[in-house]
């Protein structure tokens, strides 16, 4: 125990250790935090009417970013799976930090649902036993157990293993593989519940489609990876951790079959949205031609096809075993799905309303300094915890005897 | 960055560095809250506290009640009652509405807004009077914004929708803290004091019926209706959720809803399903009604029909 107290007081003094551009990073991202933080005060002291948000569009920018980080932070399964199943050494060396990037990335989620909370003060009545917690029947409810689940087996799996590091200890399977192999199930879990907030509403014919589950499985495993390669990169360009080609190249494969049949989900969906031709497709219909002079996604929805699709055609093409390459069709796969399936996906839910109002939604100035903090807080507390796992891998940092 | 030297070297960082960066620290995150300075002093302890509606004791519920009367006082300068209006038994609310008659006035949708203390600034309604083309039941050409002269005009008819207060209801069915529920008398209801503003409910409603207070509800201090109750027209705080709720503090006490008193043209009908003698049962009996999207399943408790007036 003393020895664990130790460990995070060492932790704690190093995240604030590093070079001028550790510095700097680390500065920017607290500035940004702090300007979100600032943004979602003035949120809480006028209510939500500071976002975009009304009673047609009653869900926006923060339930979007929401869905799409629930996606990535069940990705680092795509890691965990090669690593621990099919026991391939390249990712093997790198599992921890796909492990360490799903603890911020729901973590982000968290944040993400806690700011679109009209009364965040009550959340005490969430709590099983002390308030009123409406399990099974809720949705909401299944979610935010499972979104709790994943990030505690995370946090236990990663701590566990830089703790035995630290330790110079061997890491005993029986405290952390049937974690592992439960984290896999989990990970999948998260983003169906995620899927099935949206599908199990009957009124909202545009959500209601047996495909989205499967869709957002898909789709997260392209972006989600995508962002693993970028930032394995930045790490080892900045780190003395030299991640693997082999381990980027890997999840490239990965990554093309996912984007595939993304496009072919996506693409079933059109057909039955659009061949049929009933009242049903009005919501489609907005996303992807607009609708009654309303258009405010169009634009968006096409743009995030062309680069789902330049994505796709590089990922399975030979080009994308350079980096530039394989670089360029990540960073457009992250923001073609983030665009697909955010705004794409949560605004057209609501456009036209169950009367048949139209209302478009746009978010405003104040909601998206509040996204940017959300995101900086993300980034600073990877940064942390990557600041201290990677000497602690790299064998800097071991218990003081 | 990850070089064992610079990890020697932490004991060795001056005091000042670490006090500067602690102090830029906090005082930054003060300055972030700021805004917070403004509502601090709204915040209630004991209405933080306050137990969900089921699990109030008579007693508690007696002080909840107080509390609410002197926070209304406060905030809007004008003495209210609030009570805890309970249902009657042997009675199942329904409402029918006839499509033949409706002019499209929208009088019910504003003496349900000062009946129930909706919010004026910014403004929000529990009805919305749909004008529809005639030839069919299409809502997604019903026009919500039409300001004629004069209603009705001849090519459309009208047709208002509110909460169905629905047997099977999808929005019960949302809430993850259970701060909505469907009451003995089949009024579906929000305990103010218990939602936490998440809106799943808002996009669970297949009719549109549910409304969130995006800021505190602004009401003109004479135009307040001081007789409330607790789960229907007492004011509310902002970033809940409310709803029609058949005027529950008038109807189980044996008066008609607002909506039905002011309507100039008795096109609506309502009353205990389980009393045979009541209209909305003979109507229901001897009327051709339709419901609403029957196909979502929800089980309306509001029905349509169509009857030119003799």
């Amino acid at each position: 125990m003393k020895d664990y107290f130790a460990f995070l007081g060492r932790a704690f003094k190093l995240s604030f250790v590093g070079d001028w551009r550790y510095y700097a990073w680390m500065s920017f991202l607290t500035i940004v935090a702090l300007i979100g933080l600032n943004a979602w005060a003035t949120q809480l002291a006028q209510g939500l009417s500071t976002t975009g948000m009304t009673d047609q569009v009653s869900w926006g920018a923060y339930i979007a970013n929401f869905t799409y980080f629930v996606g990535i932070a069940a990705a680092a399964v795509m890691l965990v799976i090669p690593a621990y199943l099919y026991k391939t050494e390249p990712l093997k060396k790198v599992v921890i930090f796909g492990e360490l990037l799903a603890v911020a990335v729901i973590i982000v989620c968290l944040a993400f649902v806690t700011v679109d909370l009209g009364r965040p003060d009550r959340f005490w009545h969430m709590i099983p036993l002390i308030g009123k917690f409406n399990w099974p029947i809720s949705m909401l409810s299944w979610d935010v157990v499972a979104l709790a689940g994943y990030l505690l087996l995370n946090m236990h799996i990663a701590g566990y293993l830089i703790y035995k590091l630290y330790l110079g200890e061997e890491p005993n399977p029986r405290w952390y593989k049937p974690f592992v192999f439960t984290s896999i199930a989990w990970a999948i879990s998260i983003h169906t519940v995620t899927a099935f907030l949206y599908v199990g509403l009957g009124g909202r014919s545009f959500w209601h489609s047996a495909i989205i589950a499967p869709r957002f499985l898909a789709s997260a495993f392209a972006a989600g990876p995508s962002l693993i390669i970028l930032t394995f990169q930045i790490i080892r360009y900045f780190t003395k951790l030299k991640v693997a080609d082999e381990a980027l190249l890997l999840l490239r494969r990965i990554i093309a079959v996912a984007m595939v049949i993304n496009l072919f989900l996506l693409f079933s969906e059109l057909f039955a949205e659009f061949y049929p031709h009933t009242y049903h497709v009005a919501a489609a219909e907005y996303l992807w031609f607009g609708l009654n002079g309303a258009n405010k996604l169009v634009l968006w929805i096409w743009l995030a096809v062309f680069m789902n699709v330049a994505a796709t055609v590089i990922f399975v093409s030979k080009r994308s075993h350079s980096l530039p390459w394989l670089n360029a069709a990540c960073v457009l796969a992250i923001v073609g799905i983030w665009i697909e399936k955010g705004m794409g996906l949560i605004v057209p839910g609501f456009v036209p309303t169950p009367l048949g109002e139209v209302v478009e939604y746009a978010p405003t100035f104040n909601e998206t300094l509040v996204c940017l903090g959300i995101l900086a807080l993300g980034a600073l507390l990877y940064t942390i915890m990557i600041r201290v796992a990677i000497p602690v891998v790299l064998g800097g940092l071991r218990r003081e005897v | 960055m990850s070089d064992s030297n610079d990890l020697i070297q932490i004991g060795r960082r001056s005091f000042l560095k670490n006090a500067s960066v602690a102090v830029a620290g906090v005082s930054g995150t003060v300055a972030a809250l700021s805004p917070l300075k403004e509502v601090v002093g709204d915040f209630d302890v004991e209405s933080w506290l306050q137990q969900h509606y089921h699990e109030l004791s008579e007693d508690e519920m007696k002080d909840v009640l107080a509390r609410l009367e002197a926070e209304a006082k406060e905030t809007y300068g004008t003495d209210i009652k609030v009570r805890d209006v309970k249902p009657k038994e042997d009675t199942k609310f329904a409402y029918a509405l006839n499509l033949g008659v409706c002019v499209g006035c929208r009088k019910c949708a504003y003496a349900c807004e000062k009946e129930n203390n909706v919010s004026r600034s910014p403004g929000m309604q529990y009805i919305r009077v749909l004008e529809m083309e005639k030839g069919g039941v299409n809502l997604e050409t019903a026009n919500h914004q039409y300001e004629p002269e004069t209603v009705p005009k001849p090519d459309k008819y009208y047709m208002p929708v509110q909460c169905h207060q629905c047997d099977k209801p999808s929005c019960v069915k949302a809430c993850p803290v259970n701060a909505t529920w469907k009451e003995p008398d089949g009024i579906v209801v929000v305990d103010y004091n218990w939602c936490i503003g998440c809106r799943y409910c808002e996009a669970a409603c297949p009719y549109w019926a549910r409304r969130f207070n995006f800021e505190k509800p602004q009401l003109p201090k004479e135009e307040i209706n001081p007789n409330t109750s607790y789960l229907s027209n007492r004011p509310r705080p902002v970033g809940v959720m409310e709803k029609c709720t058949f005027c529950l503090h008038r109807t189980r006490e044996g008066k008609y809803p607002a909506c039905l008193e002011v309507c100039p043209t008795g096109a609506r009908v309502f009353g205990n399903l389980l009393d045979p003698k009541s209209e909305i049962r003979y109507v229901l009996q001897h009327k051709r009604v339709f419901v609403l999207k029957e196909e979502v399943g929800t089980v309306p408790n509001f029905f349509y029909f169509f009857e030119a007036q003799s």
